[in-house]
């Protein structure tokens, strides 16, 4: 959150151009034809009217597209005043997951749909926009255009309606803006056009990180696109730049302790180096990043480098230091990979038309540059080119690996060339940024947290399913580009994605089975299956009422596009989380069949996460596919869901067994009833837990206030419901006899009312059932398969256990008894009772046993838990007590 | 002759190490009949076979929890409840058996994991008759037809019959389930029969049972008695008089030396005076046998002699001891058995 208010600070100036073109007198709205944005830092100005497409400052730092169709002011005066309306586009990563298959295709990375959503709101503060962008309506089986330039339009073929792609309706898109498209070139007239160079630069913080790091687990192939929409975004990233550094402060602070180690061990894996060593590289790394800068220079002199880097260092660190560092930075990094960068980069820069691989080759070849790098060190650091031979050896060998990656990566990517361009564009950025902040100090700190922030990159990336070895060869994770890339790609909120070091992303599975599974074979088994807990019914009876109070809860929530708390209790197996269900599967169908906005709905369970906090994590995956430390993941979380978004979807939230994510602090359950109350979040939270006085018992008054007071419980089925349950769950299948359903569901309906255990045992009485009827009888199970169910099931096993123990073991419990009844007690030492033992022993005229047998077979009755003992090392002073009663026990020894 | 003695030397060996091999394989393959012994239940809490298996085409996963209970002292019984709720969805068929020989396991299951339990319990008790018993004991020691040597194995078997008509061996396998119907324990008797075959003692003697079965029914802390000093058996016997005195309220050293020492000044004739010291150290050894227990953990310091311990002996115990002890001094005797010290 404090990241998104970083940004609005960044001054941009708005301002009116010309005078007021219309006045609607009625609302007090005065209209204008343009709106001028002067950027802080900036001397130019830029120009936006109606027609124009432009970008809006979106949440999660991803950036919206959208139409401007008009721009007026409330008259106000305030800071807020000034208005516009827009017609919105989407980004295919916008559109929800699940409804994302419906493209049938993969989506262009510069594609952009229609929203055509009525209700969405279009009303936007004017001082969100950043910039203009340039969107291109395309028909819809033409092929995407290959990027004729450095910055891509964004394509329109089809729009969005929050159900499914349709071909755009040019006339609706040119009416819309009552302007036809604009020309490239015209915008870039109006708009203060950043520099390429700069763009691309600033494309280093450009917001998409979060969804990207999501999009990771997708095919290679999105890579690409990945990099593309990146450049798509660059103007938005102009003026948003001069925050940036505070941005990437902030991660680093955010980051875990854990991450500092990650790239450690990242990069001492890359080079081949010691542990010890890894951590002066990592800072190498980034002096590295600084010291390329330069070479971004307008000029683009690959002699800039040293120029620019001799004050970076002096400010820093002494000479000494700077010196040893430039030796190792020389070799290991591969300048030779920085310079065929710049090279690269210039030649891109300067011819519009896409690079071919073969040209890079070339570049690469040009060592040149290298030599002059490595001079500049010996410049700046005087006699200092002492390198030891083994550096140099390994640092040969790992710049020839990368340059065989690199070579790998271009052939590969030959087909999808202007992609790799824009790729390659994109990954030395360390170039440009100088450019965007005026100080060398800040970009200094910039790319020291650039470089931090790796790890977050790399974490992400090792999501991917990929061991560290074979992953070398994947083209994104060239230890080459990583330090370029990174500062790039990890804006300061991805250092979330980091999976705990595991490389490999083994996705666990159940062997499929050899045989398939046998279909019911008569109307006894169809009817246990039928009866399985997990055979979900067509409907739920008996629960209309909830049923119908929770659908309308989260309908008129969804409906309205707010948030609120629902607390459901009700003791186990009264179909809480089932009716939930229920209704989140009707709610769904009623959002296909467009009679509600589609929502999405997200399900925790306390019981399945080992550590209240992890809740976080796994609503941050659901939600967006990151993953993230707990700690991260709830200031995502909070950001997500305290920063408008008019497109944003509802999100229903089940929680269920609440009561586990209690805490000390009970932050958690905080957060999640707290969530809700944000007016932008758009959250629904269902909790789910046994006790109907959670709220008052556990939480304390803050939790207790935020969950409100929209509580149900679910009272525990009645006979009859159960035997309602039962007959639907059967649906016709005639196994039971009436008579016999009755029985069980009496019997549970007293006991608990618990529909699982009433399932269970009918589930047991067919298979009773069945086993009888292979001797003899109807195939119907009657009242004495229910009974024999039910006996199974309820009656105690400690009379059978009793009965079935060994004769000194019932003369024990005898002794127990005697001596309960002696001492008028209800406890006793075990010498107590031996000495009873004894004398029964001698009345029923048996052999009399040793003290050792005694104890043992003391020992056997409290292991099966029909004598309550203390440990046995107290030996002779044992306690003892009966777990059974006394008249149980009697009753057993009686009969036996 | 020879080759007939020969044979004798090569089989005995044999029937050692293969019976006893047998026994191994009888304990595994009696392993559900060794917990019916001790009172095992066996829970299937979900049984899942009838799962409409067509549309999850993954193979059925069986999970066996042995020691069931203690899982149910896992933190919130979470394994306990993802488990059960799997096999209570239509995910993977999931079929969960846990075994425990606690009689009471399902108190200890939470109520939302105690409602997602099958309820299906089997319980495995030794419901056989002494009968019964005698034909496990058989069919234990029997050796399989298919035995290497024959004719050995015959005679064996042959032996195990008449074992099992003996009088003597009837008693002792009777008294053996009376006190325990557990496979485990007759198992443990057979075992130290069997160890008393050898090349010159081919065949299980009726004695031998009965040896066995005294060895099993040794109370082990006469035993220890019997290895003791006079000295120590003295203070066993101060200790005793001062628990019959205050009713098994504890004691200290102090008060057993005082009660010693009023034995020796008023009727030993034969035991020494000896030093306090050394008394001590008896008395320590005593500490060591575990036959007096101290009230306090060793962590509270109080002064040794004034270490309040209780005796964990019981009166029958210490008076067979003296019965059976060596040379037991007289006027000891009888100053265990007096009323009075």
């Amino acid at each position: 959150m404090s990241r998104y208010f970083t940004r609005l600070k960044k001054r941009r100036v708005y301002s009116w151009i010309g005078r007021p073109s219309t006045i609607d007198r009625k609302l007090k709205h005065v209209f204008y034809e343009g709106l001028c944005i002067k950027t802080d830092g900036n001397a130019n100005t830029g120009c936006i009217r109606p027609g124009h497409y432009i970008l809006i400052e979106g949440d999660e730092d991803r950036s919206y597209v959208a139409k401007l169709l008009k721009l007026y002011d409330d008259g106000t005066g305030t800071r807020s005043s000034k208005h516009a309306e827009v017609q919105w586009f989407v980004r295919f990563h916008e559109v929800p997951q699940n409804k994302r298959k419906q493209l049938g295709r993969d989506p262009h990375p510069n594609e952009v749909f229609l929203y055509e959503i009525p209700n969405c709101d279009s009303d936007i503060d004017a001082e969100t926009i950043i910039t203009t962008v340039q969107v291109q309506h395309l028909e819809e089986d033409s092929p995407f255009p290959a990027a004729q330039s450095q910055e891509n339009p964004l394509y329109v073929k089809l729009s969005w309606d929050g159900k499914n792609f349709s071909p755009v309706n040019l006339d609706l898109l040119l009416q819309s803006g009552g302007k036809p498209m604009l020309p490239a070139s015209s915008h870039t007239d109006s708009l203060p056009k950043p520099d390429l160079e700069v763009s691309r630069g600033l494309a280093v913080d450009s917001p998409s990180r979060p969804t990207r790091s999501a999009r990771q687990q997708h095919s290679s192939t999105s890579k690409y696109s990945q990099s593309k929409e990146l450049s798509d975004r660059q103007p938005s990233n102009v003026i948003s730049t001069p925050t940036a550094r505070k941005k990437l402060q902030l991660s680093n602070s955010v980051k875990p302790p854990g991450s500092k180690l990650t790239r450690d061990d990242v990069l001492a894996e890359l080079l081949d180096e010691d542990r010890a060593v890894s951590s002066l590289e990592a800072e190498v790394t980034r002096r590295r990043a600084v010291a390329s800068k330069p070479s971004s220079s307008p000029s683009k002199k690959p002699r800039d480098l040293c120029i620019r880097l001799s004050p970076i260092r002096g400010g820093q660190i002494t000479q000494d230091h700077q010196l040893a560092n430039r030796i190792q930075i020389g070799p290991r990094l591969q300048p030779e990979e920085l310079v065929k960068r710049t090279l690269k980069r210039e030649s891109g820069a300067e011819s519009t038309e896409g690079e071919t691989p073969s040209k890079r080759k070339d570049s690469i070849k040009k060592d040149a540059p290298l030599d002059i790098l490595i001079e500049d060190g010996g410049e700046a650091g005087g006699p200092v080119v002492t390198m030891t031979p083994r550096s140099r050896r390994k640092s040969a060998q790992v710049s020839s690996a990368r340059i065989r990656q690199q070579l790998n990566y271009l052939n590969r990517n030959q087909s999808t060339d202007f992609d790799v361009d824009d790729d390659e564009e994109d990954v030395f950025l360390p170039t440009k940024k100088d450019l965007r902040s005026s100080s060398e100090e800040e970009s200094e700190s910039e790319s020291e947290s650039e470089s931090e922030s790796v790890t977050g990159r790399r974490g992400s990336r090792s999501a991917v399913p990929r061991t560290p070895r074979s992953s070398r060869k994947a083209p994104s994770r060239t230890p080459a580009k990583t330090p370029n890339k990174t500062p790039r790609r990890t804006p300061s909120k991805t250092p979330v994605p980091r999976t705990p070091r595991t490389p490999r992303h083994a996705t666990p599975s159940i062997p499929s089975r050899t045989q398939p599974a046998r279909k019911p074979g008569n109307v006894l088994e169809e009817a246990r299956a039928r009866l399985h807990v997990s055979s979900v019914p067509e409907s739920l009876p008996c629960r209309e009422q909830e049923f119908q109070d929770i659908f309308n809860f989260v309908e008129s929530k969804v409906m309205d596009g707010t948030g609120g708390c629902m607390y459901i209790s009700g003791v186990p197996g009264t179909g809480k989380t089932a009716t939930v269900h229920e209704v989140i599967r009707c709610l769904h169908h009623a959002a296909e069949q467009d009679e509600l906005p589609s929502f999405c709905f997200i399900e925790i369970n306390g019981m399945k996460m080992t550590e209240p906090h992890q809740a976080y994590v796994q609503i941050l995956q659901m939600l967006t596919g990151q993953k993230a430390t707990a700690e991260h993941a709830a200031a995502l979380l909070e950001k997500r869901f305290s920063t408008p978004a008019p497109k944003r979807e509802t999100t229903v939230l089940l929680v269920d067994e609440l009561d586990l994510l209690w805490t000390r602090k009970q932050n958690v359950m905080y957060n999640l009833f707290d969530w809700p109350t944000h007016r932008q979040a758009k959250l629904v939270v269902l909790a789910i837990a046994n006790t109907m006085d959670l709220p008052e018992r556990i939480m304390i008054n803050r939790v207790a206030s935020r969950l409100g007071l929209t509580r149900m419980s679910f009272q525990p089925y009645s006979y009859k419901q159960l035997q309602q349950i039962i007959t639907s769950r059967l649906n016709r299948v005639r196994a039971f006899e009436d008579d016999a359903l009755q029985l069980v569901s009496r019997k549970v309906a007293a006991l608990s009312g618990d529909a699982r255990r009433c399932l269970d045992i009918c589930r047991r009485a067919t298979e009773i059932c069945e086993f009888s009827s292979q001797r003899s009888g109807s195939g119907l199970v009657a009242m004495s398969h229910v009974m024999e169910a039910l006996d199974e099931m309820f009656s105690s096993p400690y009379i059978t256990a009793i009965r079935c123990a060994s004769v000194q073991e019932q003369i024990f419990l005898k002794a127990v008894i005697a001596e309960f009844r002696r001492l008028g007690l209800e406890e006793a030492t075990f010498q107590q009772v031996f000495r009873q033992h004894l004398a029964l022993c001698r009345v029923e005229g048996l052999s009399s046993v040793c003290m050792s047998e005694g104890l043992a077979t003391c020992l056997r009755l409290g292991a099966c838990r029909l004598l309550l003992l203390e440990s046995s090392h107290r030996d002779l002073h044992l306690r003892v007590r009966l777990n059974v009663s006394q008249d149980d026990v009697l009753y057993a020894l009686k009969e036996g | 002759m020879l080759r007939e003695r020969f044979c004798h030397q090569k089989i005995p060996g044999k029937p050692f190490g293969v019976e006893s091999q047998h026994k191994i394989f009888n304990i595994c393959s009696t392993h559900i009949r060794m917990e019916d012994d001790s009172n095992a239940n066996v829970l299937v809490p979900s049984h899942d076979k009838a799962i409409p298996g067509d549309r999850s085409s993954s193979r059925p996963v069986v999970f066996i929890l042995d020691e069931f209970d203690l899982f149910a002292h896992h933190k919130n019984q979470t394994l306990l409840y993802n488990l059960f709720d799997v096999s209570q969805s239509a995910q993977t068929p999931v079929a969960v058996i846990g075994l425990t020989c606690r009689l009471d396991v399902l108190e200890l299951l939470e109520k939302r994991v105690k409602s997602r339990f099958s309820h299906r319990q089997i319980h495995l008790l030794s419901s056989f008759r002494f009968k019964q018993y005698l034909e496990i004991f058989k069919m234990q020691l029997s050796l399989p037809e298919d035995f290497t040597d024959r004719r050995f194995a015959e005679e064996w078997n042959q032996n195990i019959k008449s074992l099992c008509e003996d009088r003597s061996v009837e008693d002792v396998l009777q008294k053996h389930f009376c006190s325990s119907k557990d496979f485990r324990s007759l198992h443990m008797l057979l075992m130290l029969a069997l160890s008393r075959v050898t090349v010159s003692h081919p065949a299980i003697k009726p004695t031998d049972l009965l040896e066995a079965s005294r060895l099993c029914t040794m109370d082990s802390k006469a035993n220890i008695l019997h290895g003791l000093s006079v000295l120590e058996l003295c203070l066993i016997i101060a200790m005793k008089h001062l628990s019959d005195i205050y009713d098994g309220e504890p004691f200290n050293f102090q008060m057993v030396h005082n009660e010693f020492q009023k034995f020796i000044q008023r009727k030993s004739h034969s035991v020494h005076n000896f030093e306090k010291p050394v008394v001590i150290k008896a008395f320590e050894h005593l500490h060591q046998l575990e036959l007096i227990k101290p009230m306090e953990g060793p962590s509270v310091r109080t002064q040794k002699e004034y270490q309040l311990v209780k005796l964990l002996l019981d009166n029958s115990q210490i008076m067979d001891a003296l019965q059976k002890y060596p040379q037991c001094p007289t006027d000891v005797k009888q100053w265990a058995t007096s009323a009075f010290g």
